[in-house]
């Protein structure tokens, strides 16, 4: 039961080739580029929504910081569709491996950072010292701060991961206990089931969620620094 | 075995196999070609599959499905019904 519930977040593959590329790459042919005035619904569905979120997202930043657009929704899509695909049943999720949501994290926190020290310097550091803070507070609110400013990108990461994770082993382990109630008493596996359905649609709430929340902290952080 | 047509301007379904060496020497390998050619595949696959009245990503997304059950299979092949495990 141990070895059955994490086996799900191995890396799959076939016949001794990890196929985890392919995996990573396949959202990416759900997305077909508008070629024409009027595509099919799809790429039309798809249109509209990269305009809705991208109006909403990058109304708050300034020139400079819409420059970042295409990675913001790129970043948005890419979460988002993985997260969603997880949840069909024995899909591999790359988005629960640490390592990959570390991979995107630290270089776009480290981009947003970089940019704000390279063309606002003095604006930048300030960050590390709040407005209106006793004098003798100072040098530990620095620490802070540093602290702070460090951990945002591990914090990321480990919040796109744990959430998905968990999510993925809630379901495992309710729907196990489902299947094994029904042989021992069929009105609490009923009662696990509408649990199991409400869960579901958590999952995918969660899901679009998390994409939105990453893509939102990204931008904050950007926005804070251009 | 030489064909009326040239080997040159066939289509990969057309062509025999005995002509297939000189047909695969043929194509066009520089970058823009490569790119061609995915692209040309990738739009075969999409009007194929995708662009269609009914159905379409959802074929997509089944095919998905049955292509991750591969890997899982040996996990999961302990939790068939049966009587002793």
């Amino acid at each position: 039961m141990n070895e059955n519930l994490f086996t799900s977040f191995i890396t799959p593959t076939m016949v001794g080739i990890p196929i985890v590329p392919l995996i990573i790459m396949f959202p990416s042919i759900l997305f077909p580029s508008p070629s024409r005035l009027v595509d099919n619904r799809l790429v039309s569905i798809q249109q509209w929504l990269v305009r809705l979120t991208s109006k909403q997202m990058l109304s708050i930043h300034s020139h400079k910081g819409q420059t970042w657009a295409l990675m913001l929704m790129s970043l948005i899509l890419f979460i988002g569709s993985t997260n969603l695909l997880g949840l069909l049943p024995h899909s591999f999720t790359p988005t629960t491996q640490l390592s990959m949501n570390l991979g995107m994290a630290i270089p776009l926190w480290a981009g947003t950072v970089a940019t704000g020290f390279r063309y606002k310097t003095k604006a930048s550091l300030a960050h590390f010292l709040p407005q209106g803070t006793p004098f003798p507070l100072i040098p530990m609110l620095v620490i802070i701060e540093t602290i702070s400013l460090f951990i945002q990108p591990v914090a990321l990461a480990v919040r796109l991961t744990a959430n998905i994770t968990a999510g993925h082993l809630l379901i495992h382990l309710i729907g196990g206990a489902t299947l094994t109630l029904t042989s021992i008493s069929t009105i609490t596996a009923f009662i696990t089931f509408t649990v199991l359905v409400l869960l579901t649609i958590l999952e995918f709430a969660v899901a679009l969620i998390q994409a939105y929340v990453f893509t939102l902290l990204v931008s904050l952080y950007l926005h804070d620094n251009t | 075995m030489a064909s009326v047509v040239p080997v040159k301007e066939k289509k990969l379904m057309d062509v025999k196999l005995g002509e297939l060496p000189s047909w695969i020497l043929m194509r066009d390998f520089t970058p823009k070609g490569t790119a061609g050619a995915f692209q040309r595949g990738y739009y075969r696959y999409h009007n194929k599959y995708v662009n269609v009245k009914r159905g379409g990503v959802a074929m997509v997304l089944a095919a998905y499905m049955l292509f991750n059950y591969c890997p899982c299979y040996k996990e999961l092949k302990h939790q068939r019904l049966c009587k002793y495990h």
